[in-house]
């Protein structure tokens, strides 16, 4: 029962866009689309909870004075493998998020719960909670990205529901501030209701 | 003029923060105040120059003459967390006022994405290092006018009547967008 809320805390109640709003620049920088918002989600899913469960596992390990060194080699060994894997399987994705992919890095979520949580819990722990964080941070910006998509092009992950053009101020950068914006008001409002 | 050029889209038509997005998160983080946006902004025009520059050389005299181009992320991080920390040091000892004025900001450049972002940015370009100490200067300027812009509305937005709705973070966004709506004017200078 207690993994559970390890697994839930990052999907609403710690979300990590809507709430602790870190990790700011892929989500703004990346959502033009769904399925590339989707695509983020899941590469900083993937270091998350790798990163999560080397640190928990080797956190006795590290001498307290250089463990924050320690935890971003950590972090940027697995941000190299998702590059390359993606460079290799994924092209047309890699392409689109181009240099977001290796500033996932210095993505403030990823060393924040390495510091935070993994190094302080257990590896069942840090598992759920790498998990919770980044399917709650896939989930934002899959959000951010539909908006987007929906209202700027007319259509959702590629599919076009109806014709003509939509609102082009929703694709361009000033459309993610203002519908990131938008949304974390309508969250904070559900939130009190 | 291609120095002018690179300026004049790293400042205005690129911006780093309002068409870019990197180095969001100080962005929000120390625009509440005017003095500390000042403090913020002089701190990462130092280091952005320099990281540009070692990250530049170490990628032509070492990563690229070993074939080891995919340790770019991983050496980049650390010597930018390496060249933080030995500023920090040097500063405290060498111009105190210097460091009473930007030591707290130096800790949390490390991990400002816009860093990273320019040091990784140069290599993809292509430029050369007269140029990419061009390209940062005047990045890291775009993003000082940006953050000193916003920090200004918003001092002056904490007096304004907001709807308790957006009030905080929405309305921060909004600004924002409205910010780098008014940027998206300069599109087509160059």
């Amino acid at each position: 029962m207690s993994q559970w809320k390890n697994l839930s805390r990052g999907l609403i109640r710690e979300n990590p866009v809507f709430v602790l709003l870190l990790g700011m620049c892929p989500t703004l920088g990346v959502t033009s689309t769904a399925i590339n918002g989707m695509g983020m989600g899941l590469a900083t899913l993937f270091v998350l909870l790798m990163s999560n469960i080397v640190v928990s596992l080797v956190k006795n390990v590290i001498p307290d004075k250089v463990r924050i060194p320690a935890f971003i080699v950590i972090i940027a060994t697995f941000v190299t493998v998702v590059d390359l894997f993606m460079a290799g399987y994924l092209p047309g994705l890699h392409e689109q998020l181009g240099l977001f992919i290796p500033l996932i890095v210095v993505n403030c979520i990823v060393l924040g719960r390495a510091e935070a949580f993994a190094s302080k819990n257990t590896f069942t722990s840090s598992l759920m909670d790498g998990l919770g964080m980044g399917l709650g941070f896939t989930l934002a910006l899959t959000l951010l990205g539909s908006v987007r998509e929906i209202f700027g092009s007319l259509s959702i992950f590629g599919y076009k529901f109806l014709e003509g053009d939509g609102v082009l101020v929703f694709i361009l950068p000033p459309g993610a501030f203002l519908a990131l914006g938008y949304l974390i008001a309508i969250m904070n409002r559900l939130k009190k209701a | 003029m291609e120095y002018i050029i690179i300026v004049i889209s790293a400042i205005f038509i690129n911006n780093i923060l309002l068409a870019q997005f990197l180095g969001v998160c100080p962005f929000l983080g120390v625009s509440n105040r005017l003095s500390t946006s000042f403090g913020m902004s002089g701190a990462v025009i130092f280091v952005m120059t320099l990281a540009t520059i070692v990250t530049y050389l170490i990628n032509y005299f070492i990563l690229q003459p070993f074939d080891i181009a995919y340790l770019q992320t991983i050496s980049y991080i650390l010597v930018i967390a390496a060249l933080v920390q030995m500023v920090e040091i040097i500063l405290k000892k060498v111009s105190p006022a210097l460091f009473q004025a930007l030591g707290v900001y130096l800790p949390l450049i490390t991990t400002n994405c816009a860093i990273l972002g320019v040091a990784i940015l140069v290599i993809q370009k292509e430029y050369n290092l007269m140029e990419s100490v061009v390209f940062a200067v005047a990045n890291a300027i775009g993003f000082g006018l940006a953050l000193i812009l916003f920090a200004g509305i918003r001092e002056h937005m904490d007096l304004a009547d907001v709807p308790p709705g957006i009030r905080g973070v929405p309305a921060a966004l909004i600004v924002a967008g409205l910010l780098s709506l008014a940027f998206m004017g300069f599109a087509g200078i160059v």
